[in-house]
C-alpha cells in the first residue's frame, strides 16, 4: 500500500508498505477513503515531537472502509463506513472507565502522561496513522462508529478531531451565558472553538491570530471579532482595551506548540526543541483573561517544560482547564448540531491533495500558502 | 478610572446574538454538556464488552515507559527499535522516568540520530532521500510563496528563513565533513607516495 512517511524534520515522501495485519483480537483493518492534516501534525513534521522515527505515517484524523476484523470484533464488519477519533482507547481502564478516552491507560507503553494516539509518534504509542491506503484500527469495538447516511465525508472526517476538540475547548472554558471569551488561534481548531462558544451562550467572541485570511474566516465563520496582533504593539492590552481593563471571562489557547508573536519563545521551542512549545498564545491567554476567569488549553504542547507565566495564573486566582478531547464523547451532541446546521464543520476546508502529493501539502500547511486553512489528504484507492 | 461591581458586565453581551447566530445557546446549560461532569463513571457508554483488554503478544521486546508497571495490554508496533538510535531509545525508557529532561532530550537526539541513519542508508537503496520532493519546497511555485508572504503582516516569516537552515543544515555539514576526511586520505596517500 501507499503510505505517508516520515524521513526526518521537514521532509516527507510517499512508500510503499505492508497493509497492516490484524494484531490483537478486537483490531480492525481499515482502508482509509479520506484523512486529514492536523495543525498538531506539523509539531511533528518538524521535528518537535520526541521520539517520532523515520519510517512513520502521520495521519490522526481519518474515515474509511473497513476489510479486516479480528475475531473478538463485534460491533463491526467488513463494509462498514467508519469514523474513527483520534484518541485509541479500551473503554475499560480507570480513566476509560470515568470518561476520560483521551488519557487511556492501556494502549500506549512509551508514556503515561498522554494516551493513544494515530500517527503521532511513540510518545503517543506507536500506531501508523491514517495518510496511508490502510491502517490499523486497535480495540475496533470502542473507537469507531459507523458513518451516518446523512453525513458528509467531510464532516465526517472533521468530527475524528478538530471539531469536537474546538467543541471541547469551549466547554473547558466553562462558558457561562453573557460571557466574553478570546481564542487565541485562527487555525481549524480555534474556527471550532470559536464557533462553540456561541452554542454554550457566550455574549462576545473574540479570535487574535496574525494571518489576515484565517482572521477573515474567523468573522464570516465564526461571527467573531477579530484582532490580528501583529498591527498592537501589545496585544494583552488591547484585549484588556476591549473589555473594559478587566480582562475576558474566558480565554482559550487554540495554538499550542508553535505559537507566534514573540520571536524568542518560538525560536527556543520550534527551532531549537529547548521546550515542549513556544507557550505565547497560553501566556498571552493568562494575562488577557480577568481575574478568577478561566483559561482552557486545546493546542498541543510537547512533554518537555515551557516557560509559562504561572506566577500571573496563580496571582489571578485563574482555572486552568486542559486535556485532550475523548471525541467519542462529544459525538452525540455534536452529530445533533451538525445535523441542524449549528456546527458547519466542512466549511473550514480549504484543500484537496492526493496522497501522491503530501510533502507538498505539509509544506503548503506548514508555510502557511495559499489560505490554508484544513487540507485534506485522498489516498488513491478511495 | 476606578473598577466598580457594575463595571464588568459591559462586556457587550451582543443583543442580537440570538437572531444572527444559529443555535445561539443551545448548550447553555453547563451540566448538560457533554463532558460534563470531567470524570463521569459510565462503563456502558463504551462498547467494551471485557473487563480488561486481552493482551496483544509481544513479538519482540517492547520499551515502556518505567512509570508503567507493564507492557500495556495493547501497543503500536510501528518501527521497532534498530540502529544507534534504537540503544539510544532504549536507554532513555529503561533509565529515566517522563519526569526527567534527560528522557526526552535522549530520545529527541535520537530522532535526529535516526534521520541521519536512514539517510545515509537510503543512498545505499535506488530511492536516495531527495531534500526537494520531500520538503515540499516544489509547492512555493505552484502556489505562489512568496505573494503569501509579502505585505501580509506575517509574524512567522522572519523564522521561516531558518528552515531551509534546518533542512539543509545536515546535508552541508555532512558534505564539508566528506570533503575533509577525503581531503586527509589523499593527502596522507601522497605523502605516503612521496
Amino acid at each position: 500500500m501507499l503510505a505517508m512517511v516520515y524521513r526526518g524534520p521537514y521532509k516527507l515522501r510517499v512508500e510503499e508498505k505492508d497493509i497492516p495485519s490484524i494484531e490483537h483480537p478486537n483490531d480492525a483493518i481499515v482502508q482509509v477513503q479520506l484523512a486529514a492534516i492536523c495543525g498538531s501534525d506539523l509539531h511533528l513534521y518538524h521535528g518537535m515531537m520526541p521520539d517520532t522515527r523515520v519510517g512513520h505515517t502521520f495521519g490522526h484524523e481519518f474515515i474509511g472502509k473497513v476489510v479486516d476484523v479480528g475475531s473478538s470484533v463485534e460491533n463491526l464488519r467488513a463494509g462498514d463506513r467508519v469514523m474513527v477519533p483520534f484518541n485509541i482507547f479500551c473503554g475499560t481502564c480507570y480513566f476509560c472507565a470515568r470518561g476520560l478516552y483521551s488519557n487511556c491507560h492501556n494502549v500506549n507503553p512509551n508514556a503515561t502522561a498522554v494516551g493513544g494516539i494515530y500517527g503521532y509518534s511513540h510518545t503517543c504509542g506507536g500506531y501508523d496513522g491514517g495518510q496511508a491506503e490502510f491502517v490499523r484500527v486497535p480495540l475496533a469495538d470502542v473507537g469507531p462508529t459507523k458513518i451516518p447516511d446523512w453525513m458528509s465525508d467531510e464532516d465526517a472526517v472533521l468530527l475524528t478531531d478538530v471539531c469536537p476538540t474546538g467543541y471541547f475547548g469551549a466547554q473547558l472554558g466553562e462558558i457561562s451565558e453573557g460571557d466574553t471569551v478570546i481564542v487565541f488561534g485562527a487555525g481549524a481548531v480555534g474556527l471550532m472553538a470559536a464557533a462553540s462558544s456561541w452554542l454554550m451562550g457566550a455574549g462576545r467572541v473574540i479570535v487574535v491570530d496574525h494571518l489576515n485570511y484565517r482572521l477573515e474566516k474567523a468573522q464570516t465563520f465564526a461571527h467573531a471579532e477579530t484582532y490580528n496582533f501583529t498591527e498592537y504593539d501589545d496585544i494583552v492590552v488591547e484585549m484588556k482595551k476591549a473589555t473594559d481593563y478587566l480582562g475576558a471571562d474566558v480565554a482559550i489557547d487554540a495554538v499550542g506548540a508553535e505559537a507566534d508573536g514573540n520571536l524568542l519563545q518560538h525560536v527556543t521551542a520550534a527551532k531549537l526543541k529547548l521546550q515542549g512549545g513556544s507557550p505565547v498564545a497560553l501566556n498571552w491567554a493568562l494575562d488577557s483573561v480577568r481575574k478568577g476567569g478561566t483559561v482552557a488549553v486545546v493546542g498541543a504542547y510537547g512533554p518537555m517544560f515551557s516557560a509559562v507565566k504561572f506566577g500571573d495564573a496563580m496571582n489571578k486566582g485563574i482555572t486552568i482547564n486542559t486535556n485532550q478531547c475523548p471525541v467519542k464523547r462529544q459525538w452525540p451532541r455534536l452529530f445533533e448540531h451538525v445535523r441542524n446546521g449549528y456546527l458547519k464543520p466542512s466549511e473550514i476546508v480549504t484543500h484537496r491533495f492526493p496522497l501522491e502529493e503530501i510533502s507538498d501539502a505539509y509544506h503548503v500547511m506548514s508555510a502557511k500558502l495559499d489560505g490554508v486553512i484544513k487540507p485534506l489528504v485522498v489516498p488513491s484507492l478511495a | 478610572m476606578a473598577s466598580t461591581a457594575e463595571t464588568s458586565r459591559v462586556m457587550r453581551t451582543g443583543a442580537n446574538v440570538r437572531e444572527r447566530i444559529p443555535g445561539w445557546g443551545i448548550d447553555r446549560d453547563p451540566k448538560d454538556r457533554p463532558s460534563y461532569p470531567r470524570e463521569r463513571f459510565d462503563l456502558e457508554a463504551t462498547g467494551a464488552h471485557w473487563n480488561e483488554p486481552e493482551h496483544q503478544a509481544e513479538r519482540q521486546p517492547r520499551e515502556r515507559s518505567i512509570e508503567h508497571a507493564g507492557l500495556t495490554p495493547v501497543f503500536g508496533t510501528a518501527q521497532p527499535l534498530k540502529g544507534l538510535s534504537g540503544v539510544m531509545r532504549r536507554a532513555a525508557y529503561a533509565k529515566y522516568s517522563e519526569a526527567r529532561a534527560a528522557h526526552w532530550l535522549m530520545l529527541i537526539a535520537a530522532d535526529r540520530v535516526d534521520a541521519w541513519e536512514e539517510h545515509l542508508r537510503s543512498m545505499l537503496t535506488l530511492r536516495p532521500d531527495n531534500p526537494i520532493t520531500e520538503t515540499g519546497v516544489r509547492a512555493e511555485r505552484r502556489f505562489d510563496g512568496p505573494r503569501a508572504r509579502m505585505g501580509q503582516g506575517r509574524t512567522d516569516v522572519r523564522h521561516q528563513v531558518m528552515d531551509p537552515l534546518i533542512v539543509a543544515g545536515p546535508w552541508l555539514v555532512s558534505g564539508a565533513l566528506a570533503y575533509l576526511a577525503g581531503r586527509s586520505v589523499i593527502r596522507s596517500l601522497r605523502r605516503s607516495w612521496a
